[in-house]
């Protein structure tokens, strides 16, 4: 498909909402995608990386997630963050790494739109990650402790820094 | 080091040296890591984010990076601002809260930011285009805190980040240019629209959303996953030779064409920035702009590019305060700058009260 402005291949599919239940759509190279996404008065200085990354999560989001399950997939949020879709398509920011577990489905489309190639092909870290589930039951443990403290339970805190301590300490910290 | 001891020296990217340093100022490039069982920054708690301030110190001192650690959130609004306009630490790093700090090496040419918007952001700039020696460095830093700190990592995804625009190697690769040619015959936003045709950013002296200052322009890579480190620093030092060219062309053609006009707005500059009794931020980046070019074009011979370098650093507002020892005020600034410049520019190469 070519680009609406120019004649150049049109990479970026967006669909604005104009008002409820009504859509319009827009299929444009990168270029026009930008220019289409920014406001009108930053011409020269490209928007701010993370701002275009919030405007796209909007835009993408808009196409997946009114296709798949509406306001559904927005409202799901991450166990061990607790962070929701919505949350994140208002700031551009994630809340934890097990977030790109959790919400692949909506964020696969949007690294595409931003990087072309949705798969890393770099630096390994020498040291293979360590058990991704053991990472995550450490957020998900510690904020349990969070709230047994604030809960006053104080058995159950002791119980889950025990569990904390144990994990920390087979990770080699 | 203190921060005071900073004011006394200036980071080795400003020297001038290195290839190409009459239009590359400096080459860098920065790593974003973040720790595997710990929330975003965004989202941590207080005591979370001491708990990975923590661990990233233990991490420096361990792998004997020998850095500096500056607590950031002890600090004034006035010493952060000072640390932003010297590059070391982002305008989000200072204006955000929390326990937050970069470590720093004795040249300045390592600065590792804690608790930004990332863990960890792992920066290595020299003089200089030299993005492979910057590489180098910065991957062997990463190893050595990699020997210390789980990263949150994916093989499908790789490093991950608080923004997915950086995911994957987590790498910005930039070179910070000085294009005042491109500038003065206008072809400076063809050349732009050419480098975000292929999905490079520009953007000015100080980071995203700034106004480009002083003829000085950023340009680095956008995509951060997909391609590996050295692919993404190749797009970089194939596609920066090419705008240099155009710089250099363009300097040339008004040395050829336009010698005298050219000749007389330099020395016009000069005259102004080693006399003025007063004068303001931006009038200063834009007369040092014109003295820079002429001394790469061979129109002022009695005064050392580092000079010039270490100036569009020192005339920051932030940095005339910590060097009268208080706040000032604009007027008392725009003095102190005058001041300032009239004794750095009278003497040449030497810097009086400052002395390495």
């Amino acid at each position: 498909m070519k680009c609406q402005k120019c004649a150049k291949p049109a990479t970026f599919h967006i669909t604005d909402i104009v008002e409820k239940g009504k859509y319009r759509e827009a299929h444009l190279c990168e270029e026009h995608a930008r220019q289409h996404l920014a406001p009108a008065d930053e011409s020269i200085e490209p928007p701010a990386i993370s701002e275009l990354a919030k405007k796209l999560a909007h835009s993408v989001g808009a196409q997946a997630g009114q296709a798949a399950s509406g306001s559904a997939s927005d409202a799901r949020a991450c166990p061990v963050c607790q962070i929701t879709y919505l949350e994140f398509r208002g700031s551009g920011r994630l809340g934890c790494p097990h977030d790109y577990e959790v919400f692949r489905d909506e964020l696969m489309p949007l690294l595409e739109n931003i990087h072309g190639e949705p798969r890393h092909s770099g630096k390994v870290p020498k040291r293979a990650p360590r058990n991704t589930r053991q990472q995550t039951t450490l957020i998900q443990l510690r904020n349990e402790l969070k709230r047994a403290i604030v809960a006053e339970e104080y058995e159950t805190a002791a119980r889950l820094r025990d569990r904390i301590k144990g994990i920390e300490l087979e990770q080699g910290r | 080091m203190t921060l005071d001891d900073l004011t006394k020296s200036s980071g080795e990217w400003l020297k001038g040296t290195g290839p190409e340093s009459d239009i590359v100022m400096c080459s860098r490039i920065r790593l974003a890591r973040n720790l595997a069982d710990f929330p975003f920054t965004n989202r941590a708690s207080r005591a979370e984010k001491a708990e990975i301030e923590a661990h990233a110190t233990s991490a420096f001192a361990a792998a004997k990076l020998d850095l500096d650690y500056i607590d950031v959130n002890a600090l004034s609004p006035l010493d952060r601002q000072f640390l932003v306009e010297r590059q070391i630490i982002s305008r989000e790093l200072s204006s955000s809260e929390g326990p937050r700090g970069v470590a720093l090496s004795s040249h300045e040419n390592v600065a590792v930011m804690v608790n930004e918007e990332d863990h960890l952001r792992v920066q290595y700039m020299l003089s200089g285009f030299r993005l492979a020696e910057v590489w180098d460095a910065v991957n062997k830093i990463d190893d050595l805190l990699e020997e210390q700190l789980a990263f949150a990592y994916s093989p499908q995804l790789g490093y991950l980040t608080a923004c997915p625009t950086n995911v994957g190697t987590g790498i910005r690769v930039g070179v910070l240019l000085h294009l005042p040619g491109l500038v003065q015959n206008k072809q400076i936003d063809k050349v732009f629209r050419a480098l975000q045709k292929i999905n490079l950013a520009v953007r000015g002296l100080y980071g995203e959303g700034s106004q480009a200052s002083g003829d000085f322009y950023q340009i680095s890579n956008q995509q951060t996953l997909g391609k590996s480190e050295t692919e993404l620093i190749r797009i970089l030092t194939d596609v920066v030779p090419q705008v240099l060219h155009y710089e250099r062309n363009a300097r040339n053609t008004l040395l050829t064409e336009r010698r005298e006009h050219l000749h007389d707005q330099v020395s016009r500059a000069y005259g102004v920035l080693k006399t003025a009794q007063r004068i303001s931020s931006e009038e200063t980046m834009l007369l040092l702009s014109s003295v820079r070019m002429g001394i790469n074009l061979g129109l002022i011979d009695d005064l050392s590019i580092s000079v010039v370098n270490e100036l569009f650093i020192q005339t920051q507002p932030a940095f005339l305060q910590k060097l009268g020892g208080k706040e000032l005020g604009v007027e008392e600034r725009n003095i102190a700058r005058a001041t300032y410049l009239r004794t750095r520019l009278s003497n040449g190469r030497q810097a009086p009260r400052h002395e390495r």
